[in-house]
């Protein structure tokens, strides 16, 4: 036998205790905040302000209140774009190029839509964002099932073509011919999305993610679509066996998430940039990823999850502004927070014991 | 005195009582039986004795020591190993690299090395088999094996086997007896779980019944008979099901599955069946026998478009359906009951979602499901059916035979005009074989065409009006009922002889 053994272990458990689950929250919050003390009191500020900068001080304004939501509109629109994929089982890891397809899609409609009024254009530039947006999730999502090519690594590709693309088509043909800088020209002024409070910067976007948050709860729960959907990302050999078409399920859940991910990259351009610009998506595709996961994949996990994210990403920018320190800091704060989140929902299913 | 004693175990589910204060002592050298109906909680206990799952109350002692088994990990360590009821092998490794899998310590693994001492080991316990086969390879009956093999080559003393029959033809129950008695001669204890009441009483000692998570009671197998062990199970007497005498005065008969000319390859592109051609008629059962691994689940899985056949064509009621989808299969009117659980439905769905699945279409209005008439449709058949389960449990924790009934609900309550049933009494306690050979007995009187494929020659000749016998896929004789004995469907079986 050997000789010492560290005396506590990790065992899975079947039955992770109730009262865990409101805990967790809170010794995520706990445990961010020990691990990242350390950095912040080495650029010289107070921890406990600082999270308080972060956290709290983001809600007790209407401005930054509003920002919050802001934030949060294209996450809720990538991370209900990659739930639909991943509960049927399709990994896709391509919001981020789909939601640049459905981009150019907007500033090149913001253009053409010039003299349509606002009531048609919009809708339209929602629809053709969609349908880019899809066009873009096709290819990836026919490899995969006509051809059984692996989706994770297709997907995360094509965001580079994207990319490619993206800088393409603004340092060629569509660079703004008024100022020289690489972004597309203005759109449209009936094209941009209305406010919704007037002088913020809280737009139409946010009612259309809001919709995509109910369409999603709708479709996997109540619609047989939905069922279907989730019982190939459950058992692949199972619901063939029930009948289910396997590969047209994928098939249409894949373009479902491309053309959602198309409406994030619409609603950034016509929301708040009116313009194409190649820095349009802070990673809001991968962030999506991530939502979709601590979601759940369920509708109501992703919308508190994705305005969780719309708040410490308006507090990372408080915390800088107040503190002077940089923003990184709330960078590398989010990063630990999101590992200790995955590292949490983990570690519930484990109980610690006493070695016998 | 007791090798291992459970002691007032109990262990629950949200607010169902799986084990409820549970006693039960093994001794040293004995095969002791754990009986009881389909949800009884046996699984469970010995999953607790495994490490698997932890009792909420209760005390285990392993040698009279007591212990906390944390995990398989620790179990093995005591000297515990399990076969369960849904094997644990990694199908693309060897024979020899599952045996040692995570109980070699080397980083690197000599290949030669590990299958010279599990091919010695296989020796020594009588197991035959071959070390270097890729377990994908292997008929469930030599899978079974490597799982023993993998728990002796660990030094278990105490062997649990969870429903190890269940999935083994005759030759293969009588080869694991044998290995049994021999390791019991050694000094190995075993606990065996079986619906199957002439296996208890030919191979155990000792039998202790647990009906609805609590102990009836532990008896001495010789001083009890086969019925008061079912009294015991279900509490009351239990009755077999026999086949009324075939409604073939109805004339000229309808041929309702056809199958014309069949053939089908195996998992390694291989020919498994040869120009196989039998006609199922209306209101008929017509019973496959074979020795398993002849064919009987390509068979199966052929007719239900989960493979493809390579000649020959499937007609359902005069229709052809050959190389049809699943769903236009249903439609057709075939009642497809998968050979395998876990391949058949969702096990990560809710009972209520695998019952419906298979007809998504009539439980939805405009791509809306009908929430109230699916929650009104599962909780009859759940009640039809007795189904140990709440509709919104999640299918994967109910028990073997629960899931079984599951699938076969959501067959039956079709009413199909053609039911491919292959092994449909697998795993189930008596109660519940009963009820499905009643089940089936009713469909065919309703004039169902009904396909039963089984291994068990007892099921075969209980219910079929006309028996075919495949061997090495191909038919090599059809006989009625009436003249089938089991000699001669058993000379069929062995390939000896072909009638035409
Ligand atoms: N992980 C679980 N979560 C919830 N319920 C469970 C779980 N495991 C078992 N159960 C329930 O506990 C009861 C006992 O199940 P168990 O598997 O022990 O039965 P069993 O006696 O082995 O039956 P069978 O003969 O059908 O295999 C069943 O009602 C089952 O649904
Ligand atoms: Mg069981």
């Amino acid at each position: 036998m050997e000789a010492k053994r560290f005396p506590y272990q990790l065992i899975k458990t079947d039955t992770p205790p109730f009262w865990m689950r409101p805990l967790i929250p809170v010794l995520i919050l706990l445990t961010t905040f020990l691990i990242t003390a350390g950095l912040i009191l080495t650029a010289r500020a107070n921890p406990f302000q600082a999270y308080y900068y972060f956290l709290i001080s983001p809600l007790s304004s209407q401005v930054s209140f509003l920002e919050v939501l802001v934030k949060s509109t294209p996450l809720m629109l990538t991370g209900v774009a990659v739930t639909f994929a991943f509960a049927t089982g399709y990994y896709n890891i391509g919001a981020e190029g789909q939601l640049y397809a459905g981009a150019i899609a907007a500033a090149w409609l913001g253009i053409v839509l010039g003299g349509v009024p606002a009531i048609f254009a919009i809708p339209l530039m929602i629809i053709g964002g969609f349908l880019a947006g899809m066009v873009w999730a096709l290819i990836p999502a026919l490899l995969k099932v006509r051809l059984a090519v692996d989706e994770v690594v297709t997907t995360l590709l094509m965001n580079s073509i994207m990319a490619y693309i993206v800088s393409a088509i603004l340092n060629g043909p569509w660079r703004d011919p008024n100022s020289g800088w690489p972004q597309s020209p203005e759109i449209a002024e009936n094209t941009m999305f209305f406010k919704l409070i007037p002088r913020s910067r809280l737009h139409f976007g946010f009612i259309v993610g809001l919709a995509a948050i109910a369409v999603l709860w709708f479709i996997l729960t109540q619609t047989s679509f939905g069922l279907k959907m989730r019982a190939v990302g459950l058992g692949k050999p199972a619901a063939q066996f029930a009948g289910i078409n396997v590969g047209t399920t994928t098939l249409i859940a894949a373009l479902i998430s491309g053309g959602i991910a198309g409406i994030a990259g619409v609603s950034e351009v016509a929301g708040i940039q009116f313009h194409l610009i190649g820095d349009l998506s802070a990673g809001y595709g991968y962030t999506g990823v991530i939502i979709a996961t601590l979601g759940s994949l369920n509708a109501i996990g992703v919308f508190v999850a994705s305005l969780f994210f719309g708040l410490i990403d308006t507090g990372a920018q408080t915390v800088s502004r107040a503190l002077g320190v940089p923003v990184y800091l709330g960078e590398v704060t989010q990063a630990v927070m999101l590992l200790v989140a995955l590292g949490m929902y983990l570690l519930q299913r484990y109980r610690i014991v006493r070695r016998a | 005195m007791f090798i291992v004693e459970m002691q007032s175990i109990t262990k629950r589910f949200g607010d169902l009582i799986a084990n409820d204060h549970v006693n039960f002592q093994l001794r040293k050298g004995e095969v002791h039986a754990l009986l009881g109906e389909n949800g009884a909680g046996k699984t469970t206990l010995m999953r607790i004795l495994y490490g698997l799952y932890h009792p909420d109350s209760g005390v285990i002692k392993v040698k009279d020591q007591p212990v906390v088994i944390h995990s398989p990990k620790d179990a093995i360590q005591l000297g515990i190993g399990m076969v369960t009821q849904h094997f644990a092998l990694v199908p693309p490794l060897t024979v020899a690299e599952n045996v040692v899998l995570g109980y070699q310590n080397s980083f690197v693994l000599n290949q030669t090395q590990i299958e010279e001492s599990v091919a010695e080991a296989a020796r020594r316990f009588g197991l035959e088999i071959n070390p270097k086969a890729i377990v994908r390879h292997l008929s469930v009956g030599q899978r079974q094996r490597v799982e023993i093999l993998k728990a002796l080559y660990r030094n278990a003393q105490i062997l649990i086997l969870d429903e190890p029959t269940a999935v083994l033809i005759p030759q293969e129950v009588d080869a694991l007896f044998e290995t049994l008695n021999r390791l019991k001669e050694e000094g190995l204890s075993v606990i065996f779980i079986s619906h199957k009441l002439h296996e208890v009483t030919q191979i155990t000692d000792r039998v202790t019944v647990l009906r609805d998570g609590k102990v009836v009671g532990t008896v001495n197998t010789a001083d009890v008979t086969q019925k008061e062990l079912a009294a015991m199970m279900v509490g009351r007497e239990t009755f077999g099901v026999s086949r009324s005498e075939a409604n073939s005065e109805k004339g000229a008969q309808k041929p309702m599955l056809e199958l014309i000319n069949l053939c089908a390859n195996d998992d390694k592109n291989l020919p498994i069946l040869k120009n196989i051609c039998l006609t199922v008629f209306e209101g008929e059962i017509l019973g496959i026998a074979g020795v398993g691994g002849n064919g009987q689940r390509e068979l199966a899985e052929t007719i239900c478009g989960v493979r493809q056949p390579t000649a020959g064509n499937i007609r359902v009621d005069g229709q052809d359906v050959t190389g049809k989808t699943p769903s236009e299969l249903t439609r057709a009117g075939l009642g497809r009951i998968p050979e395998d659980r876990h391949e058949g439905m969702v096990v990560h769905l809710t009972v209520t979602d695998n019952l419906v699945l298979e007809h998504l279409d009539e439980f939805t209005r405009n791509g809306v499901l009908d929430h109230k008439a699916i929650r009104q449709y599962a909780g009859e058949l759940i009640r039809k059916f007795q189904i140990k389960a709440k509709p919104n449990d999640i299918t994967r924790t109910l028990s073997g035979g629960n899931m079984q009934k599951v699938l076969l609900a959501r067959v039956l309550a079709r009413q199909p005009k053609v039911i491919i049933a292959p092994q449909p009494t697998r795993g189930l306690d008596i109660g519940a074989t009963d009820y499905v050979r009643q089940q089936l007995l009713e469909q065919r009187q309703r004039g169902a065409a009904i396909l039963l494929i089984s291994e068990d020659l007892d099921e075969i000749l209980a219910l079929s009006d006309r028996i075919a016998v495949i061997y090495e896929g191909e038919i090599v004789g059809t006989l009625p009922a009436a003249e089938a004995t089991p000699e001669r469907l058993g000379l069929l079986m062995s390939g000896a002889v072909k009638e035409h």
